[in-house]
């Protein structure tokens, strides 16, 4: 059996090969329309927000630790809960196990 | 080249172990000599282990017993048992040879750049090949106390590579860490080879499964087996010591190690499919592994979107995506003795799992080695600190965004298809799984979309402004990664076909495996 003809549910090789050469033509068909007369470092590729000053760059980016902040704020309980266990402490890893052996242990010594 | 064929089980360990100790002898001829000798040994390791493997794929198992006039004789004349060390591979076993092989190319051409300014180097890759044969060797052996020997090989191999930035005093704690846990797992597996060895005095695994009687004692090795093997694929909730382990270990060893954490998967399949299967009651021991995976997808992802350093972030995306793996397997497993559903979805459920241990493996072997090429370049992990790298190394987001895309399950990367075929059934055994299973890869996206945000886009920061691309070598390991991923999405009926499906075949008739040694009885 040809490679090119390895379907796979209604997966074809072909035809996702075919959409990315499309989706490629048509994103650099786009791409080709933009202005072309431009001057790089000049004021014609400064950020503009509205006519107000600038910020520096550090203070532009949004940083990761505020990043879903109202998913983490909304499961405060949820994270507060499983951080717990997650102490980086050797000693408390090797006590979940211990845990874990006696539970199956008796779950084992009951069943049997 | 006949001779090659029929001795390439022990040559796979056997030629990269004697490397390893070679190594810091040739060492001594030049860093770019001992680079090309590693290269060239494991060049002609992977041929063998395709031809090994295209002997397998068309002849079926390979029995291999050292000291033997003929190394398919299991059994000598007069026993009634085998007694000398096997090599035993069939399709399972050579699936995780391939994906150890290919990693551990990418491996050490990423770190030939990596660490070509570092100390210490010719231990670096003496210990890189001994984890290769620990990792070689537990998937081709045929008998437990090797398999507790080469676990011991990987473990201690990957706990000192965890450990080789020892001017970081984090690197020493992750070290540190992998070797308790791993030392506390072999002594658990070790105990629960003891107990089998003093009830049927045996320790090649097909003569077990022949002779096992499944009493009170073998439950006992079964729970301290699987809780050991849980331990090392860090699964939920043993699972502790994967993020610190995989943090901090240099970008070539961390794809070795989640290999090696995958390998003890394989141990877990290969002791509940091949060793107790026929015996243990298949619905509850699925349900125990569909548990332990569903735990670690949703635990594991939800503390990785947590995270701000971006390597503990892929660690505990590592720690969730096999619970996709133990999902899917889990469910074949749960379904085995019911032939209606193991025909309908469970087969398929099994290589739904069994693909995505290739798939995860490559792409969490790329991902990591771009969070490594930006600490190598920027000298921090934290996610706080970076912003617009993307303007400077175009290739690392490139190669990141393919990683990200493929662990998110998006089409048409790898992860999509096995995913694909996870949900799809999942779905038909239990459609609560099937709905958490697509919840986690929707938070793994907005996981990386945060870390894609937070590197690579925005503003281009004053402190990152001569940061450069990082070297071709270590584009090249992360490129033959990449066209893995994209080839194994654009084509995974081909790679489902050829390699997974002998794979899921192996674990599901457990007697082919037995038969093969045990048939050969005089």
């Amino acid at each position: 059996m040809a490679v090119w003809s390895y379907i796979y549910a209604v997966w074809s090789p072909i035809v996702w090969i075919i959409a990315l050469i499309v989706l490629a033509v048509i994103a650099l068909y786009v791409r080709s329309r933009g202005q072309k007369n431009y001057k790089k470092g000049t004021r014609q590729t400064d950020i503009f927000i509205s006519g107000i000053q600038v910020p520096p760059a550090e203070q532009r980016h949004v940083q990761a630790h505020n990043i879903y902040w109202g998913f983490f704020s909304a499961l405060k309980g949820f994270y507060n809960a499983i951080m717990r266990p997650h102490t980086g402490i050797i000693n408390d890893y090797i006590l979940w196990l211990v845990v874990i052996m006696a539970i199956a242990v008796l779950v084992i010594v009951t069943v049997s | 080249m006949e001779h090659l064929n029929i001795h390439s089980p022990i040559l796979i360990v056997a030629l990269p172990l004697f490397a390893a100790f070679l190594i810091p002898l040739i060492s001594r001829a030049g860093n770019k000599v001992r680079g090309s000798f590693t290269i060239a040994l494991l060049s002609f390791v992977a041929f063998l282990v395709g031809i090994l493997a295209v002997n397998i794929y068309t002849a079926g198992t390979r029995v291999y017993t050292l000291g033997a006039s003929v190394p398919e004789l299991a059994i000598p004349e007069g026993y009634i048992v085998p007694v000398r060390i096997i090599f035993q591979v069939d399709g399972i076993s050579i699936f995780m040879g391939i994906i150890a092989t290919v990693v551990m190319l990418a491996a050490i051409i990423y770190s030939l750049q990596f660490l070509k300014d570092q100390t210490g180097q010719d231990r670096f890759y003496s210990l890189l090949m001994l984890l290769y044969v620990g990792v070689m060797g537990m998937v081709f052996t045929g008998d437990m106390f090797n398999l507790f020997v080469f676990l011991e090989i990987a473990s201690i191999a990957g706990a000192a590579l965890a450990a080789y930035r020892t001017n970081m005093a984090d690197a020493i704690e992750g070290g540190f860490k992998y070797i308790v846990i791993s030392a506390i797992g072999g002594l658990l597996v070790l105990f629960a080879i003891g107990i089998l060895y003093s009830q049927y005095n045996l320790l090649n695994i097909a003569a077990l499964a022949h002779y096992m009687e499944y009493g009170t004692l073998d439950m006992i090795v079964l729970a301290l087996l699987a809780i050991a093997f849980v331990m090392k694929l860090a699964g939920v909730p043993l699972h502790m010591w994967a993020p610190d382990t995989y943090t901090v270990a240099p970008a070539g060893t961390t794809p070795m190690i989640l290999v090696a954490s995958y390998t003890s998967m394989y141990a877990l399949y290969r002791v509940t499919f091949t060793l107790y299967g026929g015996h243990i009651d298949t619905t509850a021991i699925g349900w125990v592994l569909i548990i332990v995976g569903v735990l670690s997808m949703l635990i594991g992802v939800m503390m990785a979107v947590y995270q701000t350093d971006i390597k503990r972030v892929m660690a505990y995306h590592a720690v969730s995506q096999g619970g996709y793996m133990l999902l899917g397997v889990g469910v074949g497993l749960a379904v085995l003795n019911d032939p209606a559903a193991l025909a309908s979805y469970g087969r398929d459920a099994i290589t739904g799992g069994i693909f995505h241990i290739i798939n995860h493996v490559f792409y969490k072997a790329l991902l990591f080695m771009t969070a490594e090429a930006i600490f190598f370049r920027i000298g921090t992990r934290d996610l706080n600190k970076m912003g617009g790298l993307a303007r400077n190394m175009k290739w690392t987001t490139v190669l990141f965004a393919i990683g990200a895309l493929a662990i998110s399950g998006i089409p048409p990367f790898n992860g999509f298809a096995s995913k694909l075929l996870i949900y799809e059934t999942v779905m038909r055994f239990n459609p609560i799984l099937s709905v958490i299973a697509m919840f986690v890869s929707l938070v793994t996206l907005a996981s990386f979309a945060k870390v894609f945000y937070s590197a690579f886009t925005g503003p281009e920061m004053p402190a990152y402004k001569e940061v450069r691309e990082v070297p071709k070598g270590m584009i090249i390991g992360m490129g033959i990664l990449a066209v893995c991923i994209i080839l194994f999405g654009v084509f995974p009926g081909l790679v489902v076909d050829t390699i997974v499906a002998p794979a899921t075949d192996a674990l599901i008739n457990q007697g082919a495996y037995i038969n093969s040694v045990m048939g050969a009885a005089p």
